[in-house]
């Protein structure tokens, strides 16, 4: 079996080592070219890391305001109903600063697929804490580890499995297994939406070593030992499946 | 064609979709709602997009991922509302999307209130949010003014490919007069190479973002773009200014007022005139031209502190003393105007 990278999907990348975000940009290529969807998908990607994506993927793509960018996902589908619309973003963008953005969109039912990078850290600004840093977890602003009394840790999950929207998951971009089931939740995500079910997100939990302070590997170790007895993996809606 | 009586907030909304605007994203808050309230079934009459957002940060981020699609898109907001909105104005200027953001002005600082204001000029004119811009800014002062202007906003928009903003304010809004409606316009999502639609093979992936990550000339572009707009697009209105003593400066619902303060003032044999700016940037300048008589200036503003008399001072160079007549709540009265103007004129010995 010869492997060859996406077409969608350009040579280079600026991503950190051991990152999850060029996994999950390589992953959503794949999925594209799978639907023949890439030619008319538009992609809207959130600031910081997210943002990056810009200049690796070959769709058209918007660079959306810190938090936004599920709201200009949805101006772009209502404009253009016929393109498969696509918003990345961090946990930041998706649980802190667009928390209103995610639930109302969630609300609407808007049929658009939302991909939520989870690293448990605002990662561009340095690793600052965010509302999914584990308790306990020592961060840039929370540098004896964030204080459970005065900062929860918030599944975005949680919040959504309730709301009537057509497919909820989450999964880790750990390990092969790990991989090939991320790529069948972005999948699913994907083909909800041209089934025109409404809204999907699918959330992916990331290794971020440099502002884990870890080597890659034990990055890796943390998101699947540590991030997900907070955020188990699975899938939680899947509106009338897409089989 | 028959005149058709209509609220000032229904006629910018009517008249936003004759000019091919097919989406509107924004949230409920006096003294615009009208809009809101008439786009919610107009639009679908038109097979056009309504959404109600969650806030005016997502309405107006939700017009801009409409615009970067190549839809003639619309909000609208108002007082606590329209500074939400500056987010998504800095970005779309920086990233050179058409669009059009109204504001229907209402008076006061913080929550301030509902009643007709202008305080809003210093954050029209000087680019309300973070940054280094500005954007043209259109001020109707009448319902059929709302109706003119928007297809103006629109033109201007794409010509520049750049956010206009349309200062209305709470009088206009929701006064009613009779208007001739324009005729109706269709807008095609693909007029323009650069909205998002999806890649083909072959062709270059289109990407919105900050223009400064994509254009080498960024900084001459800008200064270019910015002294185009200043050379291209003043528009102002002038009433008897060839002999005024004392020249007002008005515009939006004071400009009215003014203007009937000049009749009144003529009547008893005082020479006043009046210029409208109705484009409050670019600031009308060349409009100070055709004041060869004037001893004073005095601009008439609904706020506190006189928004719009440095520009003015600008405008003269300073060769005349400006003035300022300021009411806050009530309208302007041309009587108190009149005063005003006689008492300037005694302070300056004109």
């Amino acid at each position: 079996m010869k492997l060859k990278a996406p077409e969608s999907v350009f040579s280079s990348a600026s991503f950190c080592p051991g990152c999850g975000h060029g996994l999950a940009s390589r992953l959503i290529g794949e999925v594209a070219e799978e639907l023949g969807i890439q030619h008319s998908l538009v992609t809207v990607v959130d600031v910081a890391c997210c943002s990056f994506n810009i200049d690796y993927w070959k769709f058209d793509t918007i660079m959306a305001a810190h938090g936004r960018d599920i709201p200009t996902a949805v101006g772009v589908k209502h404009v253009r109903p016929g393109s498969s619309v696509l918003a990345y973003m961090g946990d930041g963008a998706a649980y802190s600063i667009g928390m209103a953005e995610t639930i109302h969109a969630a609300l609407r039912n808007d049929n658009i697929c939302v991909i939520v990078i989870n690293n448990s850290v605002f990662g561009m600004t340095g690793g600052q804490m965010a509302p999914t840093t584990l308790p306990g977890e020592k961060t840039a602003t929370s540098p004896k580890g964030k204080d459970p009394t005065r900062y929860g840790t918030l599944s975005g999950v949680e919040l959504l499995k309730h709301m009537d929207i057509a497919y909820l998951a989450r999964g880790e971009l750990v390990g092969s297994a790990g991989m090939i089931k991320a790529k069948k939740l972005i999948k699913s995500a994907f083909q909800h939406q041209l089934k025109g079910d409404g809204f999907s997100l699918v959330e992916l939990l990331s290794p971020c070593p440099t502002n884990l302070n870890l080597p890659p590997v034990k990055a890796r170790d943390f998101v699947h030992n540590e991030m997900t007895k907070y955020f188990p993996t699975g899938v939680f809606i899947d509106k009338g499946g897409v089989e | 064609m028959a005149k058709e009586l209509m609220k000032g907030n229904e006629a910018l909304a009517e008249a936003a979709i004759r000019a091919g605007c097919r989406f509107y994203s924004g949230y409920p808050i006096t003294p615009q709602t009208e809009i809101l309230e008439y786009l919610s079934w107009r639009m679908d009459e038109v097979g056009g997009t309504f959404v109600q957002t969650e806030s005016e940060l997502a309405g107006v981020n939700m017009l801009l991922g409409a615009a970067a699609a190549g839809a003639r898109a619309l909000t609208s907001s108002a007082g606590p509302g329209f500074s939400l909105k500056q987010e998504g104005i800095s970005y779309l200027v920086a990233a050179d999307l058409p669009a059009v953001i109204i504001d229907v002005m209402r008076i006061g600082t913080g929550l301030g209130d509902i009643a007709q204001g202008q305080g809003d000029y210093w954050q029209l004119t000087r680019g309300g949010g973070h940054g280094d811009y500005h954007t043209i800014v259109l001020a109707p002062a009448s319902v059929q003014e709302n109706c003119d202007m928007m297809q103006v906003a629109f033109q201007l928009a794409e010509k520049y490919r750049h956010p206009v903003l349309v200062a209305s304010d709470a009088a206009i809004g929701q006064m009613m007069e009779g208007v001739e409606l324009p005729p109706m316009t269709e807008h095609d999502i693909d007029s323009y190479d650069w909205a998002v639609r999806g890649c083909l093979p072959g062709d270059s992936p289109r990407k919105i973002q900050n223009t400064y990550y994509t254009r080498p000339d960024y900084v001459e572009y800008l200064r270019e773009k910015y002294a185009s707009m200043e050379a291209n697009e003043q528009r102002w209105e002038s009433y008897m200014t060839e002999d005024a003593d004392v020249v007002l400066v008005a515009y939006g619902i004071s400009s009215r007022i003014s203007r009937e303060a000049v009749d009144m003032a003529r009547a008893q044999g005082l020479k006043l005139g009046l210029i409208r700016p109705i484009t409050l940037w670019p600031f009308p300048v060349k409009a100070f031209d055709a004041c060869p008589k004037a001893k004073a200036f005095m601009t008439v503003e609904i706020n506190i502190l006189g928004q719009m008399v440095d520009d003015v001072k600008l405008a003269v160079s300073s060769r005349c003393p400006v003035g300022f007549h300021g009411s806050f709540f009530s309208l302007p009265e041309p009587e108190e105007i009149i005063e005003q103007a006689k008492s300037l004129m005694e302070k300056e010995g004109i």
